[in-house]
């Protein structure tokens, strides 16, 4: 994983000079859009191909709710303190 | 929202013919998809170097600013941190990593499946998935009874795109520069976050 590190890295290094070249940026852009795509394919492929999950399908979504129910709730009980201390007489 | 949709057609895509074993011997043997996050992850690099507005926004706000994105991750990690403890199928780090996407399921979910395999890896482009979707649907309920930072803080890294005009909507447009800040802060961390994770704890 350190490799995508250093992609991004230098990634981010080359996008600070290019920033000027709109035409540049939308290309970019649509580049990084379309390998989104191509990576969720390539998920669902995988997962198509991965009997273990599809097997287990119910139990996987049950963990991916209670799991986003919690990190929903941890942030708004964080949020709410972070809100009454700090910007509440915004 | 557009978007969103279209990801998930292509992971639908990808999964039909995954499941029906329609696919050419290549595809199915080797795996592709280290290089692709490469790629993805160079051009993210170059979106987030490129982009005056989110420079200005770092450096135009008050340190307060700061509270937001921080909140967020410490609320995330220690909500998720709860539900392991009282999950015993889910372990600490995993349920961690999970809760470290902020809602950017594209990005988490690719990292996850490197790192973890499949499995964790669908649990968690669902999970963030549904952190939109839970988003879009509750924000003016959370408002209402957590405060102004609350559709931010639900939100996480998509308050600064597709849960923004909701956000923005039920809280105040004078919030939607700090819904943005907070968004960028949380987008950029996932992929330093998430490895970290999985791999250094």
């Amino acid at each position: 994983m350190i490799t995508v590190l250093v992609l991004m890295t230098l990634g981010i290094g080359l996008g600070f000079f290019v920033g000027k070249f709109p035409k540049v940026i939308k290309g970019v852009d649509k580049m990084t859009t379309w390998s989104i795509y191509l990576l969720l394919f390539l998920l669902g492929i995988g997962v198509g191909l991965n009997e273990k999950i599809i097997n287990n399908l119910h139990t996987i979504g049950l963990q991916a709710l209670i799991l986003t129910i919690g990190a929903i709730l941890g942030s708004l009980v964080f949020a709410y303190i972070t809100y009454k201390l700090f910007f509440k007489s915004k | 929202m557009k978007n969103s949709l279209i990801i998930l057609g292509f992971f639908a895509l990808g999964l039909i013919l995954g499941l029906t074993r329609f696919l050419p011997e290549v595809i199915m043997e080797s795996d592709f998809s280290l290089y692709a996050l490469y790629l993805l992850m160079f051009l993210v690099g170059i979106g987030i170097g490129a982009d005056r507005s989110s420079w200005r926004v770092i450096k135009e706000t008050n340190i307060k600013i700061i509270l937001v994105p921080l909140c967020v991750i410490i609320g995330s990690l220690v909500g998720v941190g709860v539900i392991s403890i009282f999950t015993p199928e889910i372990q600490l780090k995993e349920a961690l990593a999970v809760g470290a996407g902020f809602g950017y399921y594209s990005l988490s979910s690719i990292f996850i499946t490197q790192i973890s395999g499949e499995t964790l890896g669908v649990i968690a482009l669902l999970s963030n998935i549904l952190r939109e979707i839970i988003t879009l649907l509750a924000v003016p309920i959370f408002v209402k009874y957590f405060g102004k930072l609350a559709g931010i803080a639900s939100g996480g890294a998509t308050a600064m795109d597709t849960t923004l005009p909701i956000i923005s909507k039920y809280t105040g447009k004078e919030w939607a520069i700090i819904a943005i800040f907070s968004g960028i802060v949380l987008t950029i961390l996932v992929p330093f976050l998430v490895p970290f994770i999985l791999e250094v704890l």
